[in-house]
Protein backbone atom coordinates (compact mmCIF):
# COMPACT_ATOMS: atom_id res chain seq x y z
CA UNK A 1 0.00 0.00 0.00
CA UNK A 2 2.77 2.17 1.05
CA UNK A 3 4.95 1.32 -1.29
CA UNK A 4 2.56 1.80 -4.36
CA UNK A 5 1.94 5.63 -3.00
CA UNK A 6 5.45 6.20 -3.29
CA UNK A 7 5.68 4.98 -6.66
CA UNK A 8 2.52 6.50 -7.42
CA UNK A 9 3.75 10.00 -6.33
CA UNK A 10 7.07 9.50 -8.12
CA UNK A 11 5.64 9.06 -11.18
CA UNK A 12 3.25 12.60 -10.62
CA UNK A 13 6.76 13.90 -10.07
CA UNK A 14 8.10 12.48 -13.69
CA UNK A 15 5.02 13.17 -15.57
CA UNK A 16 5.45 17.34 -14.24
CA UNK A 17 9.20 16.83 -15.43
CA UNK A 18 8.06 15.55 -19.34
CA UNK A 19 5.23 18.29 -19.03
CA UNK A 20 7.55 21.30 -18.33
CA UNK A 21 10.10 19.90 -20.57
CA UNK A 22 8.22 19.53 -23.68
CA UNK A 23 7.61 22.64 -23.67
CA UNK A 24 11.06 23.59 -24.84
CA UNK A 25 10.86 21.37 -27.55
CA UNK A 26 7.23 22.09 -28.14
CA UNK A 27 8.11 26.26 -29.13
CA UNK A 28 10.94 24.88 -31.65
CA UNK A 29 8.38 22.52 -33.26
CA UNK A 30 5.96 25.38 -33.26
CA UNK A 31 8.19 28.08 -34.73
CA UNK A 32 9.41 25.69 -37.06
CA UNK A 33 6.31 24.32 -38.48
CA UNK A 34 4.96 27.98 -39.16
CA UNK A 35 8.29 28.96 -40.59
CA UNK A 36 7.78 26.22 -42.61
CA UNK A 37 6.57 27.33 -46.23
CA UNK A 38 9.17 30.60 -45.71
CA UNK A 39 12.04 28.07 -45.41
CA UNK A 40 10.83 25.82 -48.16
CA UNK A 41 11.17 29.19 -50.45
CA UNK A 42 14.98 28.94 -49.62
CA UNK A 43 16.86 29.06 -46.45
CA UNK A 44 19.28 31.33 -48.29
CA UNK A 45 17.02 33.98 -49.65
CA UNK A 46 15.37 34.02 -45.84
CA UNK A 47 18.50 35.02 -44.56
CA UNK A 48 20.00 37.38 -47.26
CA UNK A 49 16.67 39.29 -48.31
CA UNK A 50 15.83 42.58 -47.89
CA UNK A 51 12.28 43.15 -46.14
CA UNK A 52 10.39 44.87 -48.66
CA UNK A 53 6.79 43.63 -48.12
CA UNK A 54 5.66 46.01 -51.33
CA UNK A 55 7.86 44.30 -53.65
CA UNK A 56 7.49 40.72 -51.97
CA UNK A 57 10.86 40.41 -50.50
CA UNK A 58 10.38 38.89 -46.93
CA UNK A 59 13.85 38.63 -46.10
CA UNK A 60 15.31 38.92 -42.47
CA UNK A 61 18.38 40.50 -43.44
CA UNK A 62 18.03 43.59 -41.86
CA UNK A 63 17.02 42.18 -38.80
CA UNK A 64 19.72 39.87 -38.48
CA UNK A 65 22.22 42.66 -39.00
CA UNK A 66 20.84 44.89 -36.72
CA UNK A 67 20.47 42.50 -33.28
CA UNK A 68 24.14 41.25 -34.59
CA UNK A 69 25.76 44.72 -34.49
CA UNK A 70 23.65 46.17 -31.67
CA UNK A 71 24.40 42.89 -29.25
CA UNK A 72 28.28 43.12 -30.25
CA UNK A 73 28.45 47.39 -29.41
CA UNK A 74 26.67 46.89 -26.18
CA UNK A 75 29.12 43.90 -25.39
CA UNK A 76 31.86 46.18 -26.51
CA UNK A 77 30.90 48.85 -24.23
CA UNK A 78 29.97 46.74 -21.29
CA UNK A 79 32.71 44.22 -21.21
CA UNK A 80 35.84 46.50 -19.86
CA UNK A 81 32.93 48.18 -17.79
CA UNK A 82 31.97 45.53 -16.21
CA UNK A 83 35.72 43.35 -15.75
CA UNK A 84 36.85 46.26 -13.68
CA UNK A 85 33.79 46.89 -11.79
CA UNK A 86 34.59 42.93 -10.84
CA UNK A 87 37.85 43.63 -9.83
CA UNK A 88 36.80 46.34 -7.27
CA UNK A 89 34.38 44.17 -5.89
CA UNK A 90 36.84 41.25 -5.54
CA UNK A 91 40.02 42.55 -4.27
CA UNK A 92 40.85 46.36 -5.06
CA UNK A 93 38.14 47.90 -3.15
CA UNK A 94 37.83 47.96 0.44
CA UNK A 95 35.58 45.38 2.29
CA UNK A 96 32.58 47.29 3.35
CA UNK A 97 32.33 49.04 0.07
CA UNK A 98 32.68 46.21 -2.12
CA UNK A 99 29.60 44.61 -0.36
CA UNK A 100 27.13 47.67 -0.71
CA UNK A 101 28.83 47.72 -4.77
CA UNK A 102 27.72 44.19 -5.12
CA UNK A 103 24.32 44.58 -3.45
CA UNK A 104 23.66 47.39 -5.98
CA UNK A 105 24.89 45.23 -8.70
CA UNK A 106 22.75 42.58 -7.84
CA UNK A 107 19.54 45.14 -7.26
CA UNK A 108 20.19 45.83 -10.64
CA UNK A 109 19.21 42.52 -12.15
CA UNK A 110 15.90 43.45 -10.63
CA UNK A 111 14.66 47.07 -12.69
CA UNK A 112 12.42 45.67 -15.17
CA UNK A 113 13.91 46.19 -18.92
CA UNK A 114 10.98 48.72 -19.57
CA UNK A 115 11.82 51.05 -17.43
CA UNK A 116 15.57 50.91 -19.15
CA UNK A 117 13.60 51.63 -22.39
CA UNK A 118 11.11 54.15 -20.56
CA UNK A 119 13.94 56.03 -19.32
CA UNK A 120 16.07 55.70 -22.63
CA UNK A 121 13.77 57.29 -24.57
CA UNK A 122 13.55 60.17 -22.13
CA UNK A 123 16.87 60.78 -21.12
CA UNK A 124 19.09 58.98 -23.16
CA UNK A 125 17.75 60.02 -26.55
CA UNK A 126 17.42 63.94 -26.22
CA UNK A 127 20.85 63.37 -24.98
CA UNK A 128 22.46 61.37 -27.96
CA UNK A 129 20.50 63.56 -30.30
CA UNK A 130 22.11 66.95 -29.03
CA UNK A 131 25.36 65.67 -28.56
CA UNK A 132 25.59 63.96 -32.23
CA UNK A 133 23.46 67.25 -33.33
CA UNK A 134 20.98 65.77 -35.77
CA UNK A 135 19.21 62.19 -36.71
CA UNK A 136 16.08 61.42 -33.88
CA UNK A 137 18.74 60.76 -31.51
CA UNK A 138 16.94 56.67 -31.71
CA UNK A 139 19.96 55.18 -32.95
CA UNK A 140 22.58 51.84 -32.75
CA UNK A 141 24.78 53.79 -30.09
CA UNK A 142 22.24 54.57 -27.72
CA UNK A 143 20.22 51.32 -27.76
CA UNK A 144 23.85 49.75 -27.42
CA UNK A 145 25.08 52.24 -24.05
CA UNK A 146 21.34 51.27 -22.53
CA UNK A 147 21.50 47.74 -23.37
CA UNK A 148 25.39 48.12 -21.70
CA UNK A 149 23.61 48.89 -18.32
CA UNK A 150 21.27 45.94 -18.54
CA UNK A 151 23.62 43.57 -19.29
CA UNK A 152 26.18 44.71 -17.50
CA UNK A 153 24.94 42.97 -13.63
CA UNK A 154 24.81 39.54 -15.54
CA UNK A 155 28.70 39.80 -16.47
CA UNK A 156 30.44 41.41 -13.13
CA UNK A 157 28.09 38.54 -10.77
CA UNK A 158 29.68 36.08 -13.07
CA UNK A 159 33.17 37.43 -13.19
CA UNK A 160 32.83 38.21 -9.35
CA UNK A 161 31.56 34.13 -8.53
CA UNK A 162 34.38 32.65 -11.01
CA UNK A 163 36.79 34.93 -9.14
CA UNK A 164 35.28 33.33 -5.67
CA UNK A 165 35.96 29.85 -7.10
CA UNK A 166 39.95 30.26 -7.71
CA UNK A 167 40.89 27.40 -5.26
CA UNK A 168 42.22 28.77 -2.17
CA UNK A 169 45.44 26.75 -2.31
CA UNK A 170 46.57 29.12 -5.00
CA UNK A 171 45.94 32.28 -3.28
CA UNK A 172 47.83 31.21 -0.60
CA UNK A 173 50.59 30.07 -2.84
CA UNK A 174 50.66 33.64 -3.89
CA UNK A 175 50.25 35.51 -0.66
CA UNK A 176 53.54 33.57 1.06
CA UNK A 177 55.80 34.47 -2.16
CA UNK A 178 55.18 38.00 -0.97
CA UNK A 179 52.54 39.24 -3.70
CA UNK A 180 49.69 42.03 -2.77
CA UNK A 181 46.14 41.32 -2.97
CA UNK A 182 46.41 43.33 -6.90
CA UNK A 183 49.15 40.90 -7.78
CA UNK A 184 47.36 37.68 -6.87
CA UNK A 185 44.23 39.19 -8.52
CA UNK A 186 45.63 39.77 -11.78
CA UNK A 187 48.58 36.74 -11.90
CA UNK A 188 46.59 34.25 -10.32
CA UNK A 189 43.29 34.72 -10.19
CA UNK A 190 42.39 36.03 -13.31
CA UNK A 191 44.50 33.82 -15.41
CA UNK A 192 42.34 30.51 -14.09
CA UNK A 193 39.15 32.20 -13.42
CA UNK A 194 39.07 32.03 -17.83
CA UNK A 195 36.50 30.38 -18.14
CA UNK A 196 34.27 31.86 -15.93
CA UNK A 197 34.59 35.03 -18.00
CA UNK A 198 33.54 33.82 -20.88
CA UNK A 199 30.44 32.13 -19.78
CA UNK A 200 29.54 35.76 -18.37
CA UNK A 201 30.28 36.93 -21.64
CA UNK A 202 28.47 34.68 -23.40
CA UNK A 203 25.05 34.41 -21.21
CA UNK A 204 25.27 38.44 -21.36
CA UNK A 205 25.18 37.90 -25.29
CA UNK A 206 22.62 36.16 -25.05
CA UNK A 207 20.39 38.69 -22.88
CA UNK A 208 21.65 41.38 -25.60
CA UNK A 209 19.71 39.37 -28.23
CA UNK A 210 17.09 38.39 -26.77
CA UNK A 211 15.87 41.52 -25.26
CA UNK A 212 13.11 43.25 -26.79
CA UNK A 213 11.88 46.31 -25.09
CA UNK A 214 15.28 48.04 -25.20
CA UNK A 215 15.79 47.96 -28.80
CA UNK A 216 12.22 48.36 -29.87
CA UNK A 217 12.08 51.28 -27.80
CA UNK A 218 15.30 53.70 -28.43
CA UNK A 219 16.46 52.24 -31.86
CA UNK A 220 14.47 53.65 -34.16
CA UNK A 221 12.95 50.21 -35.80
CA UNK A 222 14.22 51.07 -39.37
CA UNK A 223 14.61 48.40 -41.68
CA UNK A 224 17.37 49.71 -43.81
CA UNK A 225 20.30 48.21 -43.10
CA UNK A 226 23.04 50.53 -41.16
CA UNK A 227 25.81 52.83 -42.34
CA UNK A 228 27.00 54.14 -39.03
CA UNK A 229 26.25 53.49 -35.33
CA UNK A 230 24.16 56.45 -35.08
CA UNK A 231 21.63 54.65 -38.08
CA UNK A 232 18.27 53.29 -36.86
CA UNK A 233 18.02 49.38 -36.92
CA UNK A 234 15.35 47.00 -36.19
CA UNK A 235 16.59 43.98 -34.32
CA UNK A 236 14.96 40.51 -34.88
CA UNK A 237 12.96 40.94 -31.47
CA UNK A 238 11.63 44.17 -32.72
CA UNK A 239 10.43 43.02 -35.82
CA UNK A 240 8.25 40.16 -33.91
CA UNK A 241 6.87 42.45 -31.90
CA UNK A 242 5.35 45.60 -34.49
CA UNK A 243 4.58 42.69 -37.39
CA UNK A 244 1.57 42.00 -36.72
CA UNK A 245 -0.42 40.72 -39.46
CA UNK A 246 -4.08 40.42 -40.11
CA UNK A 247 -3.85 37.05 -42.30
CA UNK A 248 -2.39 34.66 -40.86
CA UNK A 249 -1.60 32.95 -43.46
CA UNK A 250 0.49 35.83 -45.18
CA UNK A 251 4.80 35.67 -45.72
CA UNK A 252 4.66 38.62 -43.17
CA UNK A 253 3.14 36.62 -40.74
CA UNK A 254 5.44 33.64 -41.59
CA UNK A 255 8.38 35.79 -41.48
CA UNK A 256 8.57 36.25 -37.33
CA UNK A 257 8.69 32.96 -37.03
CA UNK A 258 11.06 32.59 -39.12
CA UNK A 259 12.98 35.37 -36.32
CA UNK A 260 11.85 33.69 -33.77
CA UNK A 261 13.38 30.60 -34.97
CA UNK A 262 16.62 32.30 -35.50
CA UNK A 263 16.72 33.56 -31.95
CA UNK A 264 15.61 29.96 -30.47
CA UNK A 265 18.97 28.76 -32.25
CA UNK A 266 21.46 31.27 -31.85
CA UNK A 267 20.52 30.74 -28.09
CA UNK A 268 20.26 27.07 -28.01
CA UNK A 269 24.22 27.48 -29.42
CA UNK A 270 24.84 29.43 -26.55
CA UNK A 271 23.74 27.57 -23.81
CA UNK A 272 25.54 24.58 -25.52
CA UNK A 273 28.36 26.65 -25.15
CA UNK A 274 27.96 27.88 -21.55
CA UNK A 275 27.63 23.91 -20.73
CA UNK A 276 30.54 22.71 -22.74
CA UNK A 277 32.69 25.73 -20.80
CA UNK A 278 31.14 24.59 -17.30
CA UNK A 279 31.86 21.42 -18.03
CA UNK A 280 35.13 21.25 -18.89
CA UNK A 281 36.07 23.17 -15.81
CA UNK A 282 34.72 20.97 -13.35
CA UNK A 283 36.30 17.87 -15.08
CA UNK A 284 39.72 19.86 -14.80
CA UNK A 285 39.09 20.97 -10.85
CA UNK A 286 38.43 16.89 -10.22
CA UNK B 1 57.26 49.24 -15.65
CA UNK B 2 54.68 46.37 -13.53
CA UNK B 3 54.35 49.12 -10.75
CA UNK B 4 52.81 51.38 -13.47
CA UNK B 5 50.62 48.60 -14.96
CA UNK B 6 49.53 47.76 -11.62
CA UNK B 7 48.22 51.39 -10.14
CA UNK B 8 46.54 51.92 -13.49
CA UNK B 9 44.51 48.53 -12.70
CA UNK B 10 43.51 50.31 -9.97
CA UNK B 11 42.49 54.05 -11.54
CA UNK B 12 40.70 51.94 -14.54
CA UNK B 13 38.80 49.59 -12.14
CA UNK B 14 37.58 52.60 -9.71
CA UNK B 15 36.55 54.34 -13.06
CA UNK B 16 34.53 51.62 -13.83
CA UNK B 17 32.92 51.52 -10.45
CA UNK B 18 31.94 55.09 -10.82
CA UNK B 19 30.87 55.04 -14.23
CA UNK B 20 28.35 52.13 -13.83
CA UNK B 21 27.31 53.55 -10.61
CA UNK B 22 26.40 57.11 -11.61
CA UNK B 23 24.25 55.31 -14.87
CA UNK B 24 22.48 53.55 -12.24
CA UNK B 25 21.40 56.28 -10.49
CA UNK B 26 20.85 58.60 -13.04
CA UNK B 27 18.72 56.54 -14.38
CA UNK B 28 16.59 55.70 -10.60
CA UNK B 29 17.08 59.58 -10.20
CA UNK B 30 15.47 60.69 -13.10
CA UNK B 31 12.46 58.28 -12.55
CA UNK B 32 12.38 59.53 -8.54
CA UNK B 33 12.31 63.06 -9.90
CA UNK B 34 9.90 62.90 -12.95
CA UNK B 35 7.41 60.14 -11.22
CA UNK B 36 7.11 61.86 -7.54
CA UNK B 37 4.94 64.83 -8.56
CA UNK B 38 2.46 62.25 -10.10
CA UNK B 39 2.80 59.69 -7.16
CA UNK B 40 -0.88 60.80 -5.56
CA UNK B 41 -3.99 58.55 -5.18
CA UNK B 42 -5.55 60.01 -7.92
CA UNK B 43 -2.67 58.15 -10.24
CA UNK B 44 -4.46 54.78 -9.93
CA UNK B 45 -8.03 56.05 -8.93
CA UNK B 46 -8.19 58.79 -11.43
CA UNK B 47 -11.41 61.26 -10.53
CA UNK B 48 -13.38 57.97 -9.54
CA UNK B 49 -13.67 57.65 -5.25
CA UNK B 50 -10.91 54.90 -4.79
CA UNK B 51 -13.85 52.81 -3.11
CA UNK B 52 -16.15 52.47 -6.09
CA UNK B 53 -13.16 51.77 -7.90
CA UNK B 54 -12.35 48.39 -5.88
CA UNK B 55 -15.75 47.46 -5.96
CA UNK B 56 -16.36 47.53 -9.26
CA UNK B 57 -19.38 50.03 -8.74
CA UNK B 58 -18.04 52.70 -11.49
CA UNK B 59 -15.09 52.23 -14.34
CA UNK B 60 -11.57 54.57 -13.64
CA UNK B 61 -10.85 55.65 -16.96
CA UNK B 62 -7.92 58.22 -16.40
CA UNK B 63 -5.92 56.21 -13.92
CA UNK B 64 -3.89 53.04 -13.23
CA UNK B 65 -6.45 50.72 -11.56
CA UNK B 66 -7.49 48.69 -14.51
CA UNK B 67 -3.12 48.23 -15.38
CA UNK B 68 -2.96 47.44 -11.53
CA UNK B 69 -6.05 45.00 -11.12
CA UNK B 70 -4.97 43.37 -14.32
CA UNK B 71 -1.07 43.08 -13.34
CA UNK B 72 -2.31 41.65 -10.23
CA UNK B 73 -4.29 38.26 -12.13
CA UNK B 74 -1.58 38.17 -13.88
CA UNK B 75 0.81 37.21 -11.44
CA UNK B 76 -1.46 35.06 -9.57
CA UNK B 77 -2.76 33.23 -12.93
CA UNK B 78 0.80 33.07 -14.41
CA UNK B 79 2.36 31.85 -10.71
CA UNK B 80 -0.22 29.13 -10.01
CA UNK B 81 -0.05 27.70 -13.19
CA UNK B 82 4.01 27.22 -13.00
CA UNK B 83 3.90 26.29 -9.32
CA UNK B 84 2.79 23.05 -8.98
CA UNK B 85 4.60 21.68 -12.01
CA UNK B 86 7.69 23.59 -11.49
CA UNK B 87 7.99 22.63 -7.92
CA UNK B 88 6.95 18.90 -8.39
CA UNK B 89 9.53 18.95 -11.86
CA UNK B 90 12.31 20.77 -9.43
CA UNK B 91 11.79 18.15 -6.86
CA UNK B 92 12.36 14.92 -9.39
CA UNK B 93 15.36 16.37 -10.83
CA UNK B 94 16.93 17.04 -7.32
CA UNK B 95 16.00 13.50 -5.94
CA UNK B 96 14.68 11.12 -8.32
CA UNK B 97 16.49 11.43 -11.45
CA UNK B 98 19.67 9.51 -12.22
CA UNK B 99 22.83 11.33 -13.28
CA UNK B 100 22.68 10.60 -17.08
CA UNK B 101 18.65 11.80 -17.35
CA UNK B 102 19.48 14.75 -14.93
CA UNK B 103 21.83 16.19 -17.29
CA UNK B 104 19.77 15.69 -19.91
CA UNK B 105 17.04 17.96 -18.43
CA UNK B 106 19.09 20.53 -17.23
CA UNK B 107 20.20 21.61 -20.78
CA UNK B 108 16.54 21.63 -21.90
CA UNK B 109 15.77 23.93 -18.97
CA UNK B 110 18.83 25.92 -19.37
CA UNK B 111 17.31 26.33 -22.59
CA UNK B 112 14.05 27.09 -22.15
CA UNK B 113 15.91 29.66 -18.98
CA UNK B 114 17.57 31.51 -22.02
CA UNK B 115 14.53 31.50 -25.01
CA UNK B 116 13.97 35.34 -25.43
CA UNK B 117 10.53 36.75 -23.73
CA UNK B 118 9.42 37.56 -27.42
CA UNK B 119 10.13 34.03 -28.44
CA UNK B 120 7.78 32.72 -25.40
CA UNK B 121 5.09 35.65 -26.56
CA UNK B 122 5.06 34.60 -30.08
CA UNK B 123 4.66 30.92 -28.83
CA UNK B 124 1.64 31.89 -26.98
CA UNK B 125 0.39 34.01 -29.86
CA UNK B 126 0.87 30.93 -32.40
CA UNK B 127 -0.87 28.67 -29.35
CA UNK B 128 -4.23 31.08 -29.37
CA UNK B 129 -4.36 31.01 -33.36
CA UNK B 130 -4.15 27.54 -33.42
CA UNK B 131 -6.53 26.91 -30.75
CA UNK B 132 -8.84 29.25 -32.50
CA UNK B 133 -8.37 27.54 -35.80
CA UNK B 134 -9.28 23.45 -33.92
CA UNK B 135 -11.08 24.24 -31.46
CA UNK B 136 -13.11 27.33 -30.45
CA UNK B 137 -13.38 30.37 -32.46
CA UNK B 138 -14.15 32.16 -29.08
CA UNK B 139 -10.78 31.97 -28.24
CA UNK B 140 -8.58 35.01 -28.51
CA UNK B 141 -5.55 35.99 -27.00
CA UNK B 142 -6.55 37.04 -23.48
CA UNK B 143 -5.70 36.51 -20.06
CA UNK B 144 -5.61 33.13 -20.12
CA UNK B 145 -3.21 32.64 -22.37
CA UNK B 146 -0.85 35.65 -21.20
CA UNK B 147 -1.00 33.99 -18.12
CA UNK B 148 -0.27 30.06 -19.45
CA UNK B 149 2.71 31.77 -21.69
CA UNK B 150 4.25 33.43 -18.78
CA UNK B 151 4.01 30.36 -16.35
CA UNK B 152 6.20 28.74 -19.13
CA UNK B 153 8.35 31.80 -18.91
CA UNK B 154 9.17 31.60 -15.16
CA UNK B 155 8.95 27.67 -15.60
CA UNK B 156 12.73 27.38 -15.21
CA UNK B 157 13.05 30.09 -12.51
CA UNK B 158 10.91 27.72 -10.24
CA UNK B 159 12.43 24.76 -11.02
CA UNK B 160 16.26 25.84 -10.91
CA UNK B 161 15.42 27.22 -7.32
CA UNK B 162 14.10 24.17 -5.81
CA UNK B 163 16.62 22.25 -7.51
CA UNK B 164 19.30 24.05 -6.19
CA UNK B 165 17.62 24.19 -2.58
CA UNK B 166 17.12 20.43 -2.33
CA UNK B 167 20.80 19.90 -3.31
CA UNK B 168 22.37 21.91 -1.37
CA UNK B 169 20.85 20.10 1.49
CA UNK B 170 23.67 18.73 3.61
CA UNK B 171 24.38 14.95 4.16
CA UNK B 172 23.97 14.94 7.75
CA UNK B 173 20.11 16.34 6.76
CA UNK B 174 19.72 14.03 3.90
CA UNK B 175 20.32 10.77 5.78
CA UNK B 176 19.05 10.72 9.54
CA UNK B 177 15.55 10.20 8.66
CA UNK B 178 16.41 7.47 6.26
CA UNK B 179 18.63 5.82 8.86
CA UNK B 180 15.68 6.07 11.24
CA UNK B 181 13.69 3.95 8.91
CA UNK B 182 11.61 6.76 7.10
CA UNK B 183 10.72 5.70 3.55
CA UNK B 184 12.36 8.36 0.56
CA UNK B 185 8.76 10.01 0.38
CA UNK B 186 8.29 10.91 4.20
CA UNK B 187 12.03 11.79 4.06
CA UNK B 188 11.38 14.50 1.61
CA UNK B 189 8.03 15.31 2.70
CA UNK B 190 8.78 15.76 6.49
CA UNK B 191 12.56 16.63 6.38
CA UNK B 192 13.99 17.58 3.33
CA UNK B 193 11.24 20.17 1.98
CA UNK B 194 10.75 21.81 5.04
CA UNK B 195 14.39 22.32 5.50
CA UNK B 196 14.52 24.11 1.34
CA UNK B 197 11.35 26.06 1.78
CA UNK B 198 13.28 29.23 2.00
CA UNK B 199 14.93 28.54 -0.92
CA UNK B 200 11.92 27.91 -2.75
CA UNK B 201 10.24 30.46 -1.76
CA UNK B 202 12.46 33.15 -2.60
CA UNK B 203 12.13 31.29 -6.18
CA UNK B 204 8.32 32.01 -6.20
CA UNK B 205 8.76 35.67 -5.39
CA UNK B 206 11.68 35.99 -8.10
CA UNK B 207 9.11 34.31 -10.75
CA UNK B 208 6.59 36.77 -9.44
CA UNK B 209 9.28 39.91 -9.95
CA UNK B 210 9.19 38.53 -13.29
CA UNK B 211 5.74 37.81 -14.31
CA UNK B 212 5.14 41.77 -13.23
CA UNK B 213 7.73 43.15 -15.39
CA UNK B 214 7.31 41.28 -18.53
CA UNK B 215 6.07 43.41 -20.80
CA UNK B 216 7.65 41.30 -24.79
CA UNK B 217 5.19 38.27 -23.69
CA UNK B 218 1.79 40.22 -22.52
CA UNK B 219 2.34 42.57 -25.80
CA UNK B 220 2.03 39.76 -27.82
CA UNK B 221 -1.08 37.46 -25.86
CA UNK B 222 -3.95 39.73 -25.84
CA UNK B 223 -2.99 43.02 -23.61
CA UNK B 224 -4.77 46.13 -24.65
CA UNK B 225 -4.70 49.93 -23.72
CA UNK B 226 -8.11 50.10 -22.11
CA UNK B 227 -10.50 47.48 -21.47
CA UNK B 228 -11.39 47.86 -17.57
CA UNK B 229 -11.00 45.22 -15.53
CA UNK B 230 -11.77 41.95 -17.40
CA UNK B 231 -14.68 40.28 -16.09
CA UNK B 232 -12.96 36.92 -17.01
CA UNK B 233 -9.97 34.91 -17.93
CA UNK B 234 -11.40 35.17 -21.59
CA UNK B 235 -10.88 38.57 -21.88
CA UNK B 236 -8.17 41.55 -22.97
CA UNK B 237 -6.89 43.23 -20.07
CA UNK B 238 -4.22 46.33 -19.52
CA UNK B 239 -1.46 45.85 -17.31
CA UNK B 240 1.31 48.26 -16.01
CA UNK B 241 4.43 47.46 -17.58
CA UNK B 242 2.49 47.74 -21.52
CA UNK B 243 1.02 51.10 -20.24
CA UNK B 244 4.62 52.39 -19.85
CA UNK B 245 5.36 50.79 -23.31
CA UNK B 246 2.69 52.56 -24.97
CA UNK B 247 2.54 55.90 -22.69
CA UNK B 248 6.19 56.57 -23.92
CA UNK B 249 5.62 56.32 -27.69
CA UNK B 250 1.84 57.30 -28.07
CA UNK B 251 1.15 59.94 -25.41
CA UNK B 252 -0.94 62.91 -26.36
CA UNK B 253 -0.77 65.39 -23.09
CA UNK B 254 1.58 66.47 -21.03
CA UNK B 255 -1.01 64.63 -18.15
CA UNK B 256 -0.63 61.22 -19.54
CA UNK B 257 3.29 61.54 -19.79
CA UNK B 258 2.80 62.45 -15.81
CA UNK B 259 0.90 59.23 -15.71
CA UNK B 260 3.54 57.45 -17.67
CA UNK B 261 6.86 58.58 -15.23
CA UNK B 262 3.84 57.46 -12.25
CA UNK B 263 3.30 53.99 -13.46
CA UNK B 264 6.97 53.55 -13.97
CA UNK B 265 8.02 54.19 -10.40
CA UNK B 266 5.09 52.58 -9.31
CA UNK B 267 6.58 49.37 -11.19
CA UNK B 268 10.34 50.01 -10.30
CA UNK B 269 9.51 50.11 -6.76
CA UNK B 270 7.49 47.39 -7.10
CA UNK B 271 10.26 45.40 -8.63
CA UNK B 272 12.72 46.36 -6.30
CA UNK B 273 10.94 45.58 -3.29
CA UNK B 274 9.99 42.09 -4.15
CA UNK B 275 13.83 41.49 -5.30
CA UNK B 276 14.90 43.14 -1.81
CA UNK B 277 12.20 40.39 -0.27
CA UNK B 278 13.74 37.51 -2.50
CA UNK B 279 17.20 38.59 -1.27
CA UNK B 280 16.06 38.91 2.28
CA UNK B 281 14.76 35.21 2.62
CA UNK B 282 17.47 33.43 1.09
CA UNK B 283 21.21 35.32 -0.16
CA UNK B 284 22.67 34.61 -2.87
CA UNK B 285 20.26 32.37 -4.62
CA UNK B 286 18.42 35.21 -6.20
CA UNK B 287 20.91 35.87 -9.25
CA UNK B 288 21.96 32.17 -9.06
CA UNK B 289 18.64 31.19 -11.18
CA UNK B 290 20.10 32.64 -13.42
CA UNK B 291 22.92 29.79 -14.63
CA UNK B 292 23.40 27.05 -12.66
CA UNK B 293 27.13 26.77 -12.97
Amino acid sequence: MNNWKERGIEKIFLLSTIISSSITLLILGFMAYMALPLLRGGLFRLLTEPWMPQQGFYGIYPMIVGTSVISLLSLLIAFPVSLGCSFLISSIGPKSLSAVFRRIVQMMTGIPTVIYGFVGIFLLVPLIREFFQGGSGMCILTAALMLGVLISPTMILFFCDSFDRVPRSYIDAADSLGANRLQTLLYVILPSAREGIVIGVLLAFGRAMGDTLVSLMIAGNSIAEPKSILDSVRTLTAHIALVIAADYESPEFRSIFACGLVLYLFITIVILAVRRLAFRKSEERA
Amino acid sequence: MKQAGERLTIWYSWTCGLILTAAVFSILAYLLFKGAGAFHPKLIFGGVSPLKAVLLQQRVFDGLFPAVVGTLMLVSLSVSIALPIGFATGIYLAEYADFRIKNAFNLIFDILAGIPSIVVGLFGFALAVFLHKHYSSSIQPCLLISGLALAFLVLPYIIRTTQIALESLSPEIRLTALALGATKLQNLVYVLLPQSLTGMISGVILAIGRCAEDTAVIMLTGVVVAAGVPKSVFAPYEALPFYIYYISSQYTTPEELMNGYGAALLLLLLCLFLFALAFVIKKRLSYLAFYRP
